[in-house]
């Protein structure tokens, strides 16, 4: 359907929300900070869609005569032990950092999202049984738990997104609890129950939307932490394994050749803590913006 | 607010739920390793015999693990078996798990106490000083450094600590907790090497021992420090923007007074859940702290033991760190409670 054959009222509405978005961007773009921040997160992006292009070497082929190089024209952050270019290893480990993070947001956001909607729409035994449940998550060590779990299933890059998912989807749980308390008892999901819609549509269509801006802004801040979570997963070397350049990892094979070779283990940590503080960034600037609470008390 | 009970009697009900609660979340802790140490694995006898068991081997450890018999047995075993401080037998070390434990957890407690400290002694004043110059340049410099802090990798930062502050500058001692020169000669009594060196007078034992710790447990203090900070910010911008403040300045008082006295008094009930909450945070953390400092706690232990394959020890030590972490968040409830007059009745 396209937009002309649309009726007028929701020609309207459409008009409306992308008048919405644009304050919004315009708002947002007076945030210097998030702008930093939205500039590392498309910097990330551009470098995963684009790795092949950007990197100058290949990621995986040794150069023994190269090991261990200091940073050089040819090299720009130097070769690792085993004469691989660093700053390709970089570039292309930005997929690999892509990955883990958007495995567990697709799977630990939309877990959490319905255990709390659910939780705070129906209420009752149902709501008391999640809610303990989500409870001992909360109260459990997080990367603790992801190491023991990982060191039952096997290394690799999925067990740990898994390990990661298994502890991340909580505070969904609970925020999407707290706004579907809030939800249920408005006017307006009453009048939609009296119009005899079902507790299906309610929740899917009437309190979950709701809950969506305050989950997006966990969510980016989320990123920062599986972006940690993950890399320390990898430098214990329980994330991604050789010769795969994911950043934790890398960092732990360059740990043997810290006061030497200095280069091999601090860039690629550089890396790491430069998309978390950007994913930070990011996450501030949205709450400012999003967040239904904060907005109100301005 | 309805109050149907004598008082006597609603606090010990309270009690009683709040032990109940306590008891739900570390059976659910159990529960959690328990899944992770039987169940997750294909075959969690394979997994600790290895392949090349004779089937002699393999029927006896089956028969140990109580494999035979209902999952929900098996649980209640395992669960009778913590109880009884039982946490099977180290494959890495042959020692009982719960020994280990008690001999590296020490000096990990003594490491995250003075992180915490500096996190604390730091973070809140940070935090006080962003409030009250709220959109200044104070509150910019200090929510940076809590971002940072935030955001930076805390294995990667000890590495490069390391390398500046020891190999380049060398102004602070290396890996380890002492050198090796002076490992063995004050008794260990208490665990805490620094309580053990300066009660036996041992002093060159104490300050060698300060120069180790003082870089990790620096590097912890920063990464509690930017999460105490925040914390404290926001509570202190609540605080400072309410009437009472409003009121204590037009009665004169001094800015001292109202925002160290009164609004830093009200936010110290928040505060103590958070410091709670950034111990039990801090005793995780140094997990990865640890391995590269080489330091004889949990977290170095749970590290080697991951590269024995030795799960028993693993688990051990993620269910010692687990219940530490949840008796410190439900002590941060009775805390709250009792501080926070308001919170004794729950309105719901």
């Amino acid at each position: 359907m396209s937009d002309t054959t649309l009726p007028a009222p929701r020609n309207a509405l459409r008009a409306a929300q992308l008048k919405e978005l644009r304050g919004f961007a315009k708002r947002f773009a007076r945030n210097p900070l998030g702008m930093v921040g939205l500039f590392i997160v498309l910097l990330l992006l551009f470098c995963a869609a684009f790795a092949p292009w950007i990197a100058t070497h290949d990621p995986y082929l040794p150069t023994l005569t190269a090991r261990l190089s200091a940073p050089s024209a040819e090299y720009w952050f130097g070769a690792d032990e085993l004469g691989r270019d660093i700053y390709s290893r970089l570039v292309y480990g930005s997929r690999l950092t892509l990955l883990i993070v958007g495995l567990v947001i697709v799977s630990s956001a939309p877990i959490g999202l319905l255990i709390g909607v659910v939780s705070g729409t129906v209420g009752g035994w149902v709501d008391a049984v999640f809610m303990r449940i989500t409870d001992v998550f909360l109260a459990v060590p997080k990367l603790l738990l992801a190491l023991a779990f990982v060191a039952a299933l096997g290394p690799g890059i999925v067990n740990a997104a898994l390990a990661i998912t298994l502890t991340a989807w909580p505070p969904y749980a609970r925020l999407a609890r707290a706004e579907a308390l809030i939800v249920r008892n408005s006017d307006y999901v009453a009048a939609i129950r009296l119009a005899g819609g079902s507790e299906f549509r309610i929740i899917v269509f009437h309190v979950i939307p709701m809950c969506l801006s305050s989950v997006i802004v966990r969510m980016t801040f989320d990123m920062a932490g599986i972006i940690l979570t993950a890399a320390g997963l990898g430098f214990i070397g329980l994330g991604a394994q050789p010769p795969l350049p994911e950043w934790g990892a890398m960092i732990s094979t360059g740990r043997k050749f810290i006061f030497d070779q200095w280069w091999v283990a601090t860039i690629p940590g550089a890396a790491i803590f430069i998309v978390s503080l950007g994913f930070n960034l990011l996450g501030d600037a949205l709450r400012d913006l999003l967040d239904p609470h904060l907005r109100q008390r301005n | 607010m309805t109050a149907t009970l004598p008082r006597p009697l609603q606090l010990l009900v309270d009690f009683g739920t709040w032990l109940l609660t306590v008891a739900i979340t570390l059976l659910g802790l159990a529960a959690l390793t328990f899944f992770i140490g039987r169940v997750l694995p294909i075959d969690p006898v394979l997994a600790i015999v290895g392949e090349k068991a004779t089937p002699e081997v393999y029927q006896r450890v089956f028969l140990e693990l109580g494999l035979d018999k209902p999952i929900w047995q098996q649980f209640a075993e395992y669960v009778g078996k913590i109880l009884r401080g039982d946490f099977g037998i180290s494959y890495s070390t042959s020692r009982p798990v719960i020994t280990d434990l008690l001999a590296f957890f020490p000096a990990t407690l003594e490491l995250a106490t003075i992180g915490l400290i500096i996190g604390v002694v730091l973070g809140i004043p940070m935090g006080v000083a962003s409030a009250y110059w709220h959109e200044k340049w104070p509150d910019h410099l200090f929510r940076i450094v809590g971002l940072i802090g935030y955001s930076v990798p805390i294995f990667w930062l000890s590495l490069v600590g390391l390398f500046v502050f020891y190999y380049k500058l060398g102004w602070v001692a290396g890996p380890g907790q002492v050198d090796v020169f002076f490992t063995g000669i004050v008794t260990r009594w208490t665990g805490s090497i620094l309580i053990d060196a300066s009660t036996q007078g041992q002093w060159d034992v104490f300050w060698n021992a300060v120069s180790h710790m003082i870089l990790p447990a620096t590097l912890i203090g920063y990464y509690s420090l930017a999460y105490i900070s925040r914390m404290t910010r926001s509570v202190m911008l609540d605080q400072l923007s309410r009437e009472y403040v409003l009121t204590a300045r037009l009665k004169g008082a001094s800015e001292f007074t109202v925002v160290m006295r009164h609004a830093l008094g009200n936010a110290a009930i928040p505060l103590v859940t958070v410091i709670a909450l950034s111990y039990g945070g801090l005793l995780e953390g140094s997990v990865l702290v640890e391995t590269i400092f080489s330091w004889p706690g949990i977290g170095n232990y749970i590290y080697s033991s991951l590269f024995a394959a030795d799960m028993n020890a693993v688990l051990g030590g993620t269910l010692l760190v687990g219940v530490v972490f949840v008796l410190l968040n439900m002590l941060s409830d009775v805390l709250y409670s009792i501080l926070d007059p308001r919170s004794r009745r729950r309105t719901s």
